[in-house]
C-alpha cells in the first residue's frame, strides 16, 4: 500500500514539474534572448534600431528596418497569395466536395503540412525562382535573378496553405448541420447558406486561422532564406531582393562573435520575432479559445 | 433575381472547386519535382558513404553522417520529449480533468508555445550553449531539438487523451487505483495509438528541421561518436550543398533532398499505420 502512495506522489511531482517546465519555457526563452540584447538596447534607443535602415555592424550602426519591412513584405505577400486560396479550398472541402476527395485529402494535408521546410525551399529554387525570373518579370516589365521577395512570398504561400487549411476546414466542421439546414429549408442556395451561415458562424475561427498563418510566415526561415536573395535594401518593388528577420539571424551566426554587439543584435533580432509571434498567437488563440469553450 | 441566385452559386462552385483542384496540384507537383530531379542523383552511394575528400567539389562520397547526425539528434529530441512531455499530457488528462478552466487554458499556453518559430529555439539554444559553455555538438542540437518538439509531442499526446471517454477514468478511479496507475496503466494503454503520433509527429519534426540545429549542432563530415562532438543533419547538408556554384554537388543536394522526403514520408505513413493499429483494441 506505502508504495502505491509513493509511486503516486512521486509521479505526481514529475508532472507537476514537467508542466511548470513546459509552460515557463517561453518566459525563459524571452528572458535569456532579452539578457543577451541587453548590450544592444543599452547601445542604441529601441526606436532608432527599429526604425533607421543604416546596417554597418562593423561600425556598431544597427538599423533593423530593412529586415523588419522585408519580413512584413514577404508575409504580406504569402497571405494575400494563400488566404482567399485557403478560404475557397476550405469551403469546397467542407461543404461542396465528394466524401472520396475528402477522405484522400485530409492525409494529403497532414503530410504536406509535415514537410520539412527545406524541402519547400528546394522547390523554390527549381520551380519558382526560374518561373519569376523568366516568365513573371518580364510580363511586369522588369528583368530579375528570381531570388527576390517575390519568390520568398510565393514558397512561403505554398508552405502556410496546408497550415492554414488544416485550422480553416477545423472550423467549419464545428458549424452545426442543423443551422445550414435551417437556411437551405428557407430557400436559399447552397452558396446562400455558405455566405450568410457557415462563414458568419465561423467568422473569429477564420480570422484566428489567417492571423495563425500570418504569425507561421513571419516565423519561417529557411525556405525563405534560400529563394529570397538576402539583400540589405529597402524597397517596394517586390522583384528585388529582401532580407527577412529570420534570415538575418540564420545567416550571420558564423561572424556574430567576431563583431563587437553584433552577437547581441542578432539575439535582438530572435527576440523580435519572439515577441511579435507570441502577440500574434496569443491574440489570435484566444480568439479559438473563446470559440471551444462555447 | 431567382436566375442571379444560381448563377452566383455556380460561379462560387466553380471557384472553390478550381481552388481546391489547383491546391491539389501544386502540392502534388511539389513531390513530384523534388522526387524527379532527386532520382537523376540519387544512389547507393549517396545513402551508405560519407563524404570523402573533395566532396565539395564533386569528388566522391555521399551523405550518410548527415542521414546519420539527424536520426541521432531527431532520436535524442524525442526521448527527452517523451520524458518531458508524457506525464505533463497526463497529468492535464487526469489531474486536471475536474478543473475545466486550468485546463483550457494549459492547452491555450502550449497552442502558443507550439506557434513560436524553430529559428528561435535555435536563437536560445545557441544562448544556452554559451551559458553553459558547450561547443555546437550533438547534445546541444539535441537539447534544442528537443525544446522545439516538447509542446507538439504534448499537444498531439493529449489531443487523444482528451477523447477518452470519462467513464473509464472514473471506473479505474472507482476501483481503487491511485491517479498514477490510472494515468500509466489505463489512460497511457488507452491513448496509447495517440502517444505513437504523438512521438512519431515529434521525431519527424526533429528530422526536418533546420533553423534550430543551425547555431547548436555544428556541422562535421564525420558520424558523431560522443555527445560532446559536432553532428551534421540532413537539411543542413541540402541547403549547404544547394549554395554551391559546382552543378554536381548541387545535384546532390537535389538527391539528399529526396532521401529526406522519403524518410518524412515514411515516418508520417507509420505513425498513420501503428496508430490504426493500436486504436483496434481500444474500449469503445
Amino acid at each position: 500500500m506505502f508504495r502505491r502512495i509513493f509511486f503516486d506522489r512521486t509521479t505526481k511531482t514529475w508532472m507537476i514539474t514537467t508542466m511548470v517546465i513546459i509552460l515557463l519555457m517561453p518566459v525563459i526563452i524571452g528572458v535569456g534572448l532579452y539578457l543577451k540584447s541587453l548590450p544592444l538596447l543599452e547601445h542604441q534607443s529601441l526606436r532608432t534600431l527599429l526604425f533607421t535602415s543604416d546596417w554597418q555592424p562593423s561600425q556598431g550602426k544597427f538599423g533593423f528596418w530593412p529586415f523588419v519591412a522585408g519580413s512584413i513584405y514577404v508575409t504580406l505577400i504569402a497571405f494575400v497569395l494563400s488566404a482567399p486560396v485557403c478560404l475557397l479550398a476550405g469551403i469546397y472541402l467542407t461543404q461542396f466536395a465528394s466524401s472520396r476527395l475528402v477522405k484522400v485529402m485530409y492525409p494529403v494535408i497532414d503530410i504536406l503540412a509535415g514537410l520539412p521546410s527545406v524541402i519547400y525551399g528546394v522547390w523554390g529554387i527549381l520551380v519558382v525562382v526560374p518561373f519569376i525570373s523568366k516568365f513573371l518579370a518580364p510580363i511586369f516589365g522588369t528583368t530579375s535573378s528570381g531570388y527576390t521577395i517575390m519568390a520568398g512570398g510565393i514558397v512561403l504561400a505554398v508552405m502556410c496553405v496546408p497550415y492554414m487549411l488544416n485550422m480553416i476546414t477545423e472550423v467549419f466542421k464545428t458549424v452545426p448541420m442543423g443551422l445550414r439546414e435551417a437556411s437551405l429549408s428557407l430557400g436559399a442556395t447552397f452558396w446562400e447558406s455558405v455566405k450568410h451561415v457557415v462563414i458568419r458562424k465561423s467568422y473569429p475561427g477564420i480570422i484566428s486561422a489567417f492571423g495563425l498563418g500570418i504569425a507561421k510566415a513571419f516565423g519561417e526561415t529557411m525556405a525563405v532564406m534560400m529563394v529570397v536573395g538576402n539583400r540589405v535594401q529597402v524597397h517596394f518593388n517586390p522583384f528585388e531582393a529582401g532580407y527577412p528577420l529570420p534570415a538575418l539571424i540564420a545567416n550571420n551566426y558564423g561572424e556574430m562573435l567576431s563583431i563587437p554587439l553584433y552577437d547581441s543584435a542578432l539575439m535582438f533580432a530572435a527576440l523580435l520575432l519572439l515577441v511579435i509571434i507570441l502577440l500574434i498567437n496569443l491574440i489570435f488563440r484566444y480568439f479559438i479559445f473563446k470559440t471551444r469553450e462555447r | 433575381m431567382n436566375r442571379w441566385k444560381i448563377i452566383e452559386e455556380k460561379i462560387f462552385i466553380a471557384l472553390s472547386a478550381i481552388a481546391t483542384y489547383s491546391l491539389i496540384a501544386v502540392l502534388g507537383l511539389i513531390i513530384v519535382i523534388v522526387f524527379v530531379k532527386g532520382f537523376n542523383a540519387l544512389s547507393l552511394d549517396m545513402v551508405i558513404k560519407t563524404p570523402k575528400g573533395g566532396y565539395y567539389y564533386g569528388g566522391e562520397g555521399g551523405v550518410l553522417n548527415a542521414i546519420v547526425g539527424s536520426i541521432y539528434i531527431a532520436f535524442g529530441a524525442t526521448l527527452i520529449a517523451i520524458v518531458l512531455g508524457m506525464p505533463a499530457a497526463l497529468f492535464l488528462n487526469v489531474h486536471l480533468v475536474r478543473h475545466k478552466k486550468t485546463q483550457e487554458t494549459i492547452r491555450y499556453l502550449l497552442d502558443v508555445l507550439w506557434g513560436i518559430p524553430s529559428i528561435v529555439y535555435g536563437a536560445f539554444g545557441f544562448t544556452l550553449m554559451l551559458f553553459f559553455g558547450l561547443n555546437a555538438s550533438l547534445l546541444a542540437g539535441i537539447i534544442t531539438v528537443a525544446l522545439l518538439v516538447t509542446p507538439i509531442m504534448v499537444r498531439t499526446f493529449d489531443e487523444v487523451l482528451s477523447t477518452i471517454p470519462r467513464g473509464l477514468h472514473e471506473a479505474s478511479l472507482a476501483l481503487g487505483s491511485t491517479k498514477a496507475e490510472t494515468s500509466y496503466k489505463v489512460m497511457l494503454k488507452q491513448g496509447f495509438s495517440g502517444f505513437i503520433t504523438a512521438a512519431l509527429l515529434a521525431f519527424g519534426r526533429g528530422i526536418g528541421d533546420a533553423a534550430s540545429v543551425l547555431f547548436t549542432a555544428g556541422y562535421t563530415d564525420l558520424i558523431p561518436v560522443n555527445l560532446d562532438e559536432p553532428a551534421a543533419t540532413l537539411p543542413l547538408a541540402i541547403f549547404f550543398q544547394l549554395g554551391s556554384p559546382i552543378p554536381e554537388v548541387r545535384e546532390r543536394a537535389y538527391a539528399a533532398s529526396t532521401i529526406l522526403t522519403i524518410i518524412i514520408l515514411i515516418i508520417s505513413l507509420s505513425a498513420r499505420f501503428l496508430s490504426n493499429r493500436y486504436s483496434k483494441t481500444n474500449i469503445k
